[in-house]
Parts: structure tokens; sequence; C-alpha cells
């Protein structure tokens, strides 16, 4: 074998995707040495797998995200599908008739696919670009929570349910990581190995040329909309039984570490581009990183700081080095 | 006169509702058409025409600015501590904010033009840096402005509002600049198609960064203007800025996709966007089903200006 051969090989393997892979796990590794530095208790397994735990409701939320940035397309309406989401479920679970708070989990995943399929109307029917459409029905969200709630904290309880997956543990593993998991092999499996999977990419990269191969393009724009509705609401409910509690407001912290989960682990966010793995690790790598920040205690304004400065680094190197490849 | 009316036809649908909605407005209105009612209107609308000028100097190469509430935000709360004292000192303090504002949007710049980041996400994460600049600066609102400059500024002089004079000259200085000059052509062109503007010759990348930097010089405008009706900095007006100024510029006939619209249209949607919330302020409505309506009304404000695709002839035409 020629050393010519052996380079392309090399640099076969170790294409964009595995590169953007490589880069975060190395990113969460340095994290994690350089937190042990300031707080002895980083590397120990109980810290590692309770971050494992809080990295689940994220990266549970960022595959919803991940789908639609493959299409193309954004979802800003994440933040009160959460916060919608743990009002409906919570209030229903209070509920004293007995059928409505036994449903409480199924009417907030209805919720994410109300969302989400209002979404997908605007996107796919009217031609509204995504950011505009999902930022007004983020705003409707807000409006039609604060009216429902009258501005209080909604009173109810939290479906046992929901804790058990969210803060239980099996053989010392968190549930809710268990479940990310589940999550995760399904969405690497449909990602490849589903017709419905290769439409996304191929959306994402033309959607012309999709359009006229005769695929039914909106259908595959309403499906993903309302998936990531329902992945909103689901990383909601756990959220609901990891906090016992739903407030106003608080899926306001997720917007930019659910999108910045998806875009340094490697999707581009023009669509086409991207594989779970780097989501994965990118949810990760974010939930580390705040953790790190706020052991630290630093004040909210420098961890904000930080965490653009860190997020924007990233992106520079992912930039810097597809620029090189001339994609 | 007919003609220029069909070639911005966007901009004059949007005129038409914001007259009907103003008119709405006065009618409403305890006090009916004042010059104090008048003034409070136009310094408000004012504030987010500007924020939308800034947004739409970024859509207007392609681009998106996620980042220009923190920019105002950032520029604001700088003029609660430098806005005062001497005339020189004032002085001095607008340069600051200004120049603080300029390098705010050049960040942005050249992190997309030569750094390969896509503007929606490189914006999002300057937004977090700026907005976190402003929030240590001053973790609570806060400082002073000086007085009489601020009266100056945001009184009415002849009936006549001040702010909307500033509207209006900062209007018609950039639409001679965008329309009359190769800079502000050359920024069309690349919203329009970039790879045709780079054939032609023109310098891209600069002239990127130009729209970078003017979005972040009015983006400080808006900043200091917010300190002069307000009095005050405050770190925490940055999301709904940010939010306002891109339904503004898609309320005023700015295509996301670049190239197309005006700074015009774009204070037009802002204008639109300010009423509505004023006339949600005075119709009766309960409060709490107000933030409800707003984002139910701006959703079919939206949804309307987009009925153009019903008309399309063939389907092929809305893929690209």
């Amino acid at each position: 074998m020629t050393d010519a051969t052996e380079r392309t090989v090399t640099s076969r393997w170790l294409n964009r995707d595995r590169v953007s892979v490589l880069l975060i796990a190395l990113g969460c590794v340095a994290l994690l040495l350089g937190g042990s530095l300031l707080y002895p208790g980083f590397l120990k397994p109980g810290y590692i797998l309770q971050q494992l735990q809080i990295a689940a409701f994220l990266g549970i939320i960022a595959t919803g995200a991940m789908l639609v940035i493959l299409l193309g397309e954004i979802d800003l309406s994440v933040p009160w599908t959460i916060t919608g989401t743990a009002i409906v479920v919570i209030s229903a679970s209070g509920s004293s008739n007995p059928l409505i708070a036994n449903l409480a989990i199924p009417l907030g995943l209805c919720l994410g696919i109300a969302v989400g399929l209002l979404n997908a109307i605007g996107v796919a029917v009217f031609r509204v670009p995504a950011m505009v459409w999902t930022l007004a029905v983020n705003a409707m969200l807000l409006g039609a929570a604060v009216f429902y709630t009258g501005n209080s904290r909604p009173n109810g309880e939290v479906p046992w349910l929901a804790t058990l997956a969210a803060t239980g543990r099996t053989f010392g593993i968190p549930n809710a990581f268990l479940v990310w998991l589940v999550v995760a092999a399904i969405t690497i499996w449909v990602l490849k190995r589903t017709v419905y999977g290769n439409y996304l990419y191929a959306l994402g990269n033309s959607r012309r040329a999709v359009f006229l191969a005769g695929a039914r393009v909106r259908l595959v724009i309403v499906a993903t909309f309302v998936l990531a509705g329902v992945f909103s609401s689901f990383g909601a409910i756990l959220l609901l039984g990891y906090t016992n509690q739903a407030y106003q407001g608080m899926g306001d912290p997720y917007l930019m570490p659910v999108i910045s989960a998806v875009v340094i682990g490697g999707t581009s966010i023009q669509g086409g581009r991207g594989n779970y793995i780097g989501t994965f690790a990118g949810a990760i790598f974010i939930t580390l990183l705040s953790s790190i920040l706020s052991v630290m205690q630093m004040p909210p304004a420098a961890r904000e700081m930080i965490f653009g400065a860190i997020i924007l680094v990233m992106l520079l190197v992912h930039g810097l080095t597809n620029k090189k490849e001339g994609i | 006169m007919m003609t220029w009316l069909r070639q911005n036809a966007r901009e004059t649908i949007a005129a038409l509702a914001l007259v009907i909605l103003f008119a709405g407005y006065i009618a409403i209105h305890p006090r009916g058409f004042s010059t104090y009612v008048v003034t409070i209107w136009s310094n408000q609308g004012t504030l987010l025409g500007l924020a939308a000028i800034a947004q739409f100097f970024v859509v207007l190469v392609k681009g998106i600015d996620l980042s220009v509430g923190s920019i105002i935000a950032l520029t604001n709360v700088m003029g609660s501590f430098l806005l005062n004292g001497s005339p020189t000192s004032i002085a001095l303090g607008m340069v600051v904010v200004l120049t603080v504002g300029v390098a705010c949007g050049l960040v942005n710049g050249i992190a997309v033009v030569y750094g390969g980041v896509q503007p929606i996400v490189t914006t999002l994460a300057t937004g977090g840096i700026f907005g976190g600049i402003a929030l240590l600066l001053r973790p609570t609102p806060g400082g002073s402005i000086d007085e009489t400059m601020s009266d100056a500024l945001t009184y009415a002089v002849a009936g006549i509002p001040v702010s909307a004079v500033i509207l209006v000259i900062v209007l018609v200085v950039l639409l001679m600049l965008l329309r009359r000059t190769a800079v502000g052509l050359g920024l069309y062109a690349i919203g329009s198609s970039e790879q045709s503007a780079y054939m032609t010759g023109l310098r891209v990348n600069r002239l990127k960064l130009v729209a970078y930097g003017s979005s972040g010089f009015v983006a400080a405008l808006a900043g200091t203007y917010v300190s002069m009706v307000t009095l005050t900095g405050d770190p925490n007006i940055a999301p709904s800025y940010t939010l306002n100024s891109i339904a503004a510029v898609v309320l005023g006939g700015v295509a996301l996709s670049g190239g197309v619209g005006s700074p015009l249209g774009a204070v037009i949607g802002a204008l639109i966007l300010k009423t509505i919330s004023s006339l949600m302020f005075f119709s009766g409505l309960p409060p709490l089903a107000q933030p409800f309506f707003e984002g139910l009304i701006l959703a079919t404000a939206i949804a309307l200006g987009a009925l153009g695709v019903f008309r399309v002839r063939s389907r092929l035409e809305l893929y690209r």
C-alpha cells in the first residue's frame, strides 16, 4: 500500500462528521479534566452520572431541534412548547377527574403534536420562513399560557411516571439517561435506515430535486415539525419530573443550549448534513460546560458571556475547517 | 406615482395597514389626537424603527441578526454611564457608544465573513456575549442620563415630535446612501446573488462587513435613544427588541432571503407592531389576554403577507 492510498483512507475515515464528534468528545474530556482541577469530585462516577441525567433532558429536546435543522428550517417555539407542556401536564394530573389525571402525560404530548402541526402549517402551506413563523407561534403559546395560568405558578401534581423516568435509577444508572439512549438508538436508525431519514437529508440539500423526484415534500415537512413538537413535550415532561414544578418561563433558558448542542455537534444550520452522535455529544458538552461554570460560582452574566464565547470558538473551528475543505 | 406604488407594493400595503391601525388607535385613545399622544407613540415607534433598520442591514445581505437586541441593551447600558456631565463628556460618550455598536456589528461580520459561520448561529452566540457584558456592567436597571438632552430629543417642537424628525432624517440619509451610492447598490446585489456580485467584481467580503457594521451603528443609535426615552440603562431589554425587529422587517416587506426591501419598509413594519400593541393596551381586552392576541395578530399578519403562494402557477417555483 502506497502512502497516497493510505492518506486517502485516513482522510475518508476522518471525514467532516467524525471530526466534529471527535472535537466535541475532546472538549468534554477537557472540561472534565479542567473541572477536576477546580473541584476534585468531577471525575467521580456519581457526578458524571448526574450530568448525564441532566444532559438527557437537553438531549431529548435537541433531538427534535436537530430533525428540523436537518430539514433546513428552525424551530424557535421550543421554549414555550416546554413551558406549555409542563403547565398542561401538571394541571391535568392535579385534576379531580381521575380520567383526566391519568391522561396527563398523553395530553402533554398532544400539545406538542398540536404545536408541531401549527408550525408546519405556516412553514409548509403558507411558506412563511420558519424563523419568523415559529417565533410568532412561540409568542402565541406564551400568551395562551399567561392567560390560562393568570400569570401565576400553576398548581397541580406531577405524574408519578414523570418523576420515575426523570429521577429514578435502574442499576445505578439514571432512568432519564436510559430513556435518552433509547431515543438516540431509534433516531439513528430512523435517520440512517428509513425512507423518511433519507428524505430528510435530501430535502435539506435540495428541495427542488426532491420535489421533482416525486417525493411528498409537504408530508415530510409536517412530520418533522410534529416530531419536533413531540420531542419538546417529551423533554418537558421529564423536566417536570425533575424539577417537580412548572413555572412561567421554565423553557426560556433552553432555546440557546438546544440549538448550540445541535450545531456544535456538526449539524449544518443550513440543513442536509449532520449526524446524531454529534448532537448527543453536543448535549453532554453543553451540560458539562454550564455545570462547571455554575460550580465556579460565576455570576449569571459572566456565565452567559463565557458560554457564548466558547460556542463561538467551537463554531469558528468548524467554520474554518469547512472553509479549508471548500464546503 | 402609480408606477412607484406598484413597484413598491409591499411597502404600500404595509403603509395602508399602518394608516388604518393608527386611525383606530387615535379613535380608541381616551385623549384622542393630541401632541402628547402622538409624541409618545412616535418615541416608542422610533425605538423599534431603529432596531428594525439595524436588522434590515443584516437581512439585506442574506443574514439574520439575533444579537441586535443585545447590542441595543449593551449600548443603552453604556449610555447610562457615559451620557451625562459636561457637553464635551456627553459628546465623547456618544462617540464611544456608537463605536461600541459598530465594533459589535463588525465582530458578527468578521465571524460570518472570515470565520465561515452561519449568521444565525454566530449572532446567537455573540448575543450571549454582548448581553452578558451589559449584565456585568449593570446587573439591575439604573444609571442616569443628561435630562436636558433627553428632553430636547423626546419632546415635540411646534407639534411635531422630535423623534419623528430624527427617524425621518435617518431614513432619508440611508435611502439616499442605499439607492444612490455604489456601496448601497452593492449591498442589494450581494443579497440578490452573491455569486453574480462576486463575478461582477464587487468586493463581497468588504461590503458584507459594511452591512454588519452599519447594523451595529444603527443598533447603537437605537440603544442611545432608549437611554433618552427611559432615562435608565436596562440590560434586560434585549429579547423583545430582537424578536420585534425580525417581525418588523418581515411585516415591512423585507425578504429574509436577501436583496429585497428598504429601511422605509422596516420602519413601517416597526410602527405597525408598535401601534398594534398600543391598540391592545387601550382596547379593553383583559390584560392577561393581550400577549396572546399580540402573538395571534402577528402570526395572522405574517400569514396574510404570504398569501401570494396560492397564486403560484407551478409548485416548482416554491422550491429553491
